[in-house]
């Protein structure tokens, strides 16, 4: 018999998979567009921001550098919750495949959000190394960035690998999760220029976004400036959104799955 | 010595909302034997496998897999299980082998178990010289053939066949059931659904007749030909519209009316067609042929298998 925890890890090793042969083609989405975004926003344009108290005293790459680990969390995580888990269900239907052995479906669940956790830890190590690499990082609180970022992201993804499993036809109504969230949210939660600096009836918008959260963590852990009692609130909201997300995963598998 | 039965089910239900999908049946399907469920698309056929597969929940009644109930025990009995979908889930993007390894690993057999049998199971689906391809462009019969060989890679005890060969062409088909014979003689029990009466007789030891979720009959493909039918029916065809049954209806024991054709059932075809003849009967053209469990399906239902 299957160990709970065995099922979930062999889910996640069938995915590992189907990474090894296939991983050329999410290079881009997941590696290279982070990589442009820093080196076009941080290094130049950048170059004509002067260091300053929003800055934190440093060069504006070095300030972007561990929001856009955050950012970068949220964009892999959009990718990796959507259309892969439609497709388990529909086109591929390998989740179908997998529910017919001793695999449960809410241990599919668990695993599927088990692989996206190690996408994106992967994705973002080599990201983290890269823009070290390049000199974007103030110091090895970077590390630590990293682990808010991959935290980041999972707010994001569980709740999202929630919602995909529930629905159905071709995936439109992915189309506005990209459009009204998370566009907007790269653009105006924080990554470039503190919130601080919105409108005032534009903050709260950017006060709920898991990358808000997120992008003061890695921040905080970059520049190894940290307040107790905000960093403990941000961990426990982006905890509380994967924990959500995760509840709701199990939950829509099994009712899609269990027929 | 009596064995106990792999499969028992006792006024086993599925409901979806309102519709009775399966609407309460009895089935004892034993050891080393290959029992079928025959009957049209939309005949619960389908549900009633997801339900054996302990994949689906029963709505109502009793079931028995392998000796144990699926609700309390699913995980258990679901690894000595063999399923094969009606549609196919392998992953595409992945070749053949891995398709196969993947899948055994699943079962929580070690790496080494899943290669070896991955090579065995290759040569058995005749796909050995397309093992490290991937699975995208194979061919409908070659996608179909992985899939049961899938299914094989923990050794099942209970084999279950959701329409193994629709959609195939007649030589992709013959190939597939050449294969199921093979697991049939080495012991494997085989359940197989199937709206094609010529698979429920080559495949079935013994089957049932499904019909709006309910079994309309039982029995082993001759003994239901035997009770339900004749010997022998004589086909005649006209034209769409200008069948009349009237001049034969006392040539047999019974006449049913096609859109295209009468056909009378009788134990001499032949002396049917001869009479028919005499009497001025003048169809496009005239078969005699053996009966056929589509010939039962019809006599049970009033419909035939395959609109």
């Amino acid at each position: 018999m299957l160990r709970p925890w065995q099922a979930r890890l062999l889910v996640v090793e069938s995915m590992w998979t189907w990474y090894r042969r296939n991983w050329r083609a999410t290079v881009f989405s997941s590696l290279l567009s982070p990589v442009f975004f820093l080196v076009a926003m941080g290094f130049g344009l950048g170059s004509q921001i002067q260091p300053g108290g929003l800055t934190h005293g440093y060069s504006y790459v070095v300030y972007l550098m561990p929001a856009m680990l955050a950012a970068a969390a949220i964009q892999n995580a959009a990718g990796e919750s959507t259309f892969p888990i439609l497709s388990g269900f529909k086109w591929s239907r390998v989740y179908w495949g997998m529910t017919a052995t001793p695999i449960t479906p809410a241990q599919v669940a668990t695993g599927q959000l088990l692989w996206i956790l190690g996408r994106l830890t992967f994705s973002l190590t080599v990201f983290a190394i890269i823009g070290t690499a390049l000199g974007a990082a103030a110091g090895p609180g970077i590390v630590l960035s990293l682990v808010f970022a991959v935290l980041t992201g999972m707010a994001f993804a569980a709740p999202l690998v929630a919602f995909a499993a529930t629905v159905e036809g071709e995936g439109d109504k992915f189309n506005p999760v990209f459009r009204f969230i998370v566009l907007p949210m790269t653009l105006l939660a924080g990554t470039f220029y503190p919130v601080s600096e919105l409108p005032a009836v534009v903050r709260p918008l950017a006060w709920i976004t898991p990358l808000w959260h997120g992008t003061e963590l890695t921040r905080a852990a970059a520049f190894w400036n940290f307040e107790l009692w905000p960093v403990l609130g941000h961990v426990a909201y982006l905890l509380a959104l994967s924990a959500v997300g995760w509840f709701l995963t199990v939950r829509y598998f099994r009712r899609r799955l269990e027929v | 010595m009596s064995v106990d039965p792999l499969v028992l089910a006792e006024g086993l239900t599925k409901r979806f909302g309102d519709f009775e999908a399966v609407a309460g049946i009895d089935i004892e399907v034993r050891k080393g034997e290959a029992f079928g469920f025959l009957g049209p698309n939309g005949a619960g056929k389908s549900s009633t496998m997801r339900m054996v597969a302990c994949v689906s929940p029963r709505s109502g009644g009793e079931l028995r897999v392998l000796g144990m109930d699926p609700t309390v025990e699913g995980p258990k009995i679901r690894a000595r299980l063999g399923v094969v979908p009606q549609q196919d889930n392998l992953d595409n993007e992945l070749t053949v082998r891995q398709n196969l390894q993947v899948y055994g690993r699943y079962f929580g057999l070690s790496r080494k178990h899943v290669r070896d049998k991955a090579a065995e199971l290759l040569e058995f689906a005749q796909l050995a010289d397309r093992a490290d391809d991937e699975v995208e462009p194979l061919s409908g019969g070659m996608k179909r053939r992985l899939t049961i060989a899938r299914s094989l890679v923990n050794d099942p005890e209970l084999l279950l066949l959701d329409e193994p060969t629709t959609g195939l062409d007649p030589q992709a088909r013959h190939l597939l059931w050449d294969r199921l014979f093979r697991l049939k003689q080495q012991g494997v029990t085989l359940i197989v659904t199937t709206h094609y009466m010529d698979e429920a007789e080559q495949l079935c030891d013994r089957l049932v007749v499904m019909d709006k979720g309910r079994i309309a009959a039982e029995g082993s493909p001759s003994q239901l030909i035997d009770r339900y039918s004749t010997k022998e029916v004589l086909e005649l065809r006209f034209p769409p519209g200008e069948q009349d049954p009237e001049p034969v209806r006392d040539l047999g024991e019974r006449v049913e009316v096609l859109p295209d054709r009468v056909l009378v059932y009788t134990t001499d075809g032949e002396a049917a067609l001869a009479a028919a003849h005499t009497r001025g009967v003048t169809p496009v053209s005239s078969l005699v042929r053996r009966s056929t469990l589509e010939d039962v399906f019809l006599r049970l239902t009033g419909r035939t298998l395959v609109d």
